[in-house]
């Protein structure tokens, strides 16, 4: 989530600074620089991608070849049929989707509330209330973690969703309530305050008012959370103990554990959990930079 | 997470404003809603942030464990942990190691090529996204793509090695290597760093490096007397946001090394989630999870107060 956030920071105008330095040999010289740092640093960076991928498509013979061979011969998309279907990986993409629609549907419906309490209804006490929140951002969740298993536990909702879904249901993460409350507050109050003349009531003004002007920043809310339990791991590894309610991510674990050596499978079943993040991120990315320009998130 | 940069402009709040329009029934009709909407976060952050904080500090002053029950102690888990448990002291120093190393060189990296990117260069989002894409990857799958690239015999770092003649390494399975390759997987994801250091970027105003060119100075000059002192912000908040996160990795250790070569790599909350989860002992680990949060706190401050002597605010409006 912390991620995401990040990368939501809009492309940047052009303001950087008009280089005059002295010559302009210099000035090319250090362009060409510039240049060939960044194709260096892509490189380097895009090296274990290729490197995932290229296993990912190779027999087990050619993977384990020296010298290095980089190109698969044949490519084996076989591999990827083979690697989903020797754990069930549907089943797990069903169990992490069916936590995927609560969690994002109770950050979305909560959050939005909560934000728009703190954004566009004064009352006293709400900005002490708001930085208490968000100094819970500051706790490290390990500090919580063991007396809010030990209360699921004694409620008996170890070994279901429940622990995983019903926090979200109360805010749906400060992060998210602070990322819509710099939207709200960027909605001119004059809407509301003709529409409560006219005898409207604070939640017709959410849901007339102030929704349909907030659908990017509720975009970037909903991605964020998809992201970010897509990814968790620790959450499921505590509260689901059955196989048969694996996450991808537990199941991945899994499968990483079952099959130690068969890098071809490994990489494979790797790739198809990143694919659908990194097809997410390129799909809401002109979301990203229009909700959070108007956030006011400029640094 | 990226608090510490926006709250930097919160003007849209309406409560400094003049309300000509308000009457009093407007404001109590605001005063209930606003507390009524407010509510389920409030509680929310009793029940998940608040409750357990207490409970934990509680529970750590019993022997709780889940079959027996809790009795009372009072501080022998904080005293065993001092005085008698060389893991504590053992998984205290391999997370002090990996936070210290990784967190300066993953922003030192993310730094370089924010300011790379703030060139004006051509192509600059396409390069933006390449350098994004390693913090898009699940951590998970993460830990399975690098324990294949530290594979010893055949992963890519010693096959290229090998094929420059040059020495190889165990990477995560010798103890004095498993910490900087951990390290080095981490410096892959600084990307999010550069994210937001280019916001930062962003708002350094043209005219103070018109006034150094002015002055007959060159880039150093520039990123010296200009970009550093006007990052000085953005730098603290990543470095905050940096500890915090790196002090609590456990899914690397746990999928990649499960602690080993001989505890090497036994990262605090690791060591954390076998107390309270392996030998089930709640009591114990809840003593852990103060002592971590005492340190993050400790070190948070520290920072904080440190801020104060190098990070720079142009507006002394916080």
């Amino acid at each position: 989530m912390t991620d995401l956030a990040a990368s939501a920071i809009p492309e940047p105008e052009r303001r950087t600074a008009p280089v005059r330095p002295a010559g302009r040999g210099r000035r090319i010289a250090g362009r060409v620089l510039v240049y060939v740092a960044l194709l260096i640093g892509s490189a380097i960076t895009l090296f274990p991608f290729v490197w995932l991928i290229r296993s990912s498509l190779m027999g087990p013979a050619q993977i384990f070849s020296y010298p290095i061979e980089w190109i698969p011969a044949p490519f084996r998309w076989s591999n990827y049929q083979e690697a989903l279907e020797s754990v069930p990986f549907r089943r797990y993409l069903f169990n992490t989707m069916r936590i995927e629609f609560l969690v994002v549907t109770g950050t979305l419906i909560t959050s939005t509330i909560a934000a728009f309490a703190f954004a566009r209804l004064r009352w006293r006490g709400r900005n002490l209330i708001f930085g208490i929140l968000l100094s819970g951002l500051m706790l490290p969740y390990a500090a919580t973690l063991i007396p809010t298993f030990i209360f699921w536990q004694e409620v008996g909702a170890v070994g279901t969703i429940v622990p995983l879904v019903v926090p979200a249901w109360f805010g749906g993460g400060v992060f998210n309530i602070f990322l819509l409350r710099q939207f709200f507050m960027s909605i001119p109050r004059e809407l509301d305050e003709a529409a409560y003349l006219d005898g409207a009531t604070p939640l017709e003004v959410l849901r007339r008012i102030i929704l349909p002007l907030s659908k990017p920043a509720l975009i970037v809310v909903a991605v964020f959370t998809f992201i970010s339990v897509w990814n968790d791991f620790l959450g499921p590894l505590i509260y689901l103990s059955d196989s048969d309610q694996y996450t991808l991510a537990l199941g991945l674990r899994s499968f990483s554990s079952l099959y130690t050596a068969q890098w071809d499978l490994l990489m494979a079943a790797s790739t198809a959990m990143i694919l659908p993040i990194v097809v997410l991120f390129f799909l809401a990315q002109r979301y990203f930079v229009e909700g959070i320009t108007l956030t006011g998130i400029k640094g | 997470m990226a608090i510490g940069i926006p709250l930097r402009d919160q003007r849209a709040d309406g409560t400094g404003r003049s309300r000509r329009r308000s009457s009093s029934g407007m404001e109590r009709m605001e005063r209930r809603w606003g507390i009524a909407l407010g509510l389920p976060a409030m509680l929310g952050f009793l029940a998940f942030t608040i409750g357990p904080m207490l409970a934990s500090a509680w529970i750590s002053l019993t022997d709780w464990n889940i079959y027996t029950g809790a009795n009372f102690i009072g501080v022998d888990n904080y005293n065993e942990m001092f005085t008698g448990d060389p893991l504590f002291w053992q998984s205290l120093w391999v997370t002090l190691y990996y936070a210290f190393a990784s967190v300066p060189l993953v922003l030192l990296t993310g730094f370089a090529a924010a300011m790379l990117l703030n060139a004006d260069v051509r192509g600059k989002s396409i390069f933006r996204t390449i350098f994004y894409l390693p913090v898009l990857v699940p951590l998970i799958a993460n830990t399975v793509l690098w324990t294949w690239l530290f594979n010893p015999d055949f992963g890519l770092f010693n096959s290229l090695l090998e094929q420059f003649s040059l020495p190889t390494s165990q990477w995560l399975y010798d103890p004095s290597t498993v910490i900087p390759s951990l390290i080095l997987m981490a410096v892959w994801g600084f990307g999010n760093a550069t994210v937001i250091f280019l916001a930062g970027l962003q708002g350094v105003p043209t005219h103070l490096y018109e006034a150094v060119e002015v002055d007959g100075g060159g880039w150093w000059q520039k990123l010296r007397n200009v970009t550093l002192p006007m990052m000085t912000p953005t730098i603290f908040f990543n470095l905050v946001i940096g500890m915090i996160g790196a002090f609590q990795s456990f899914v690397e250790a746990y999928s990649m090394t499960n602690g080993g070569p001989n505890n090497s790599s036994l990262f605090y909350v690791l060591y954390l989630y076998r107390t309270a989860f392996s030998e089930s002992r709640m009591g114990y680990a809840s003593a852990l999870s103060w002592f971590l949060f005492v340190i993050i706190l400790v070190l948070t401050v520290l920072i904080f107060r440190s801020a104060r002597s190098w990070v720079y605010y142009e507006d002394n409006t916080r």
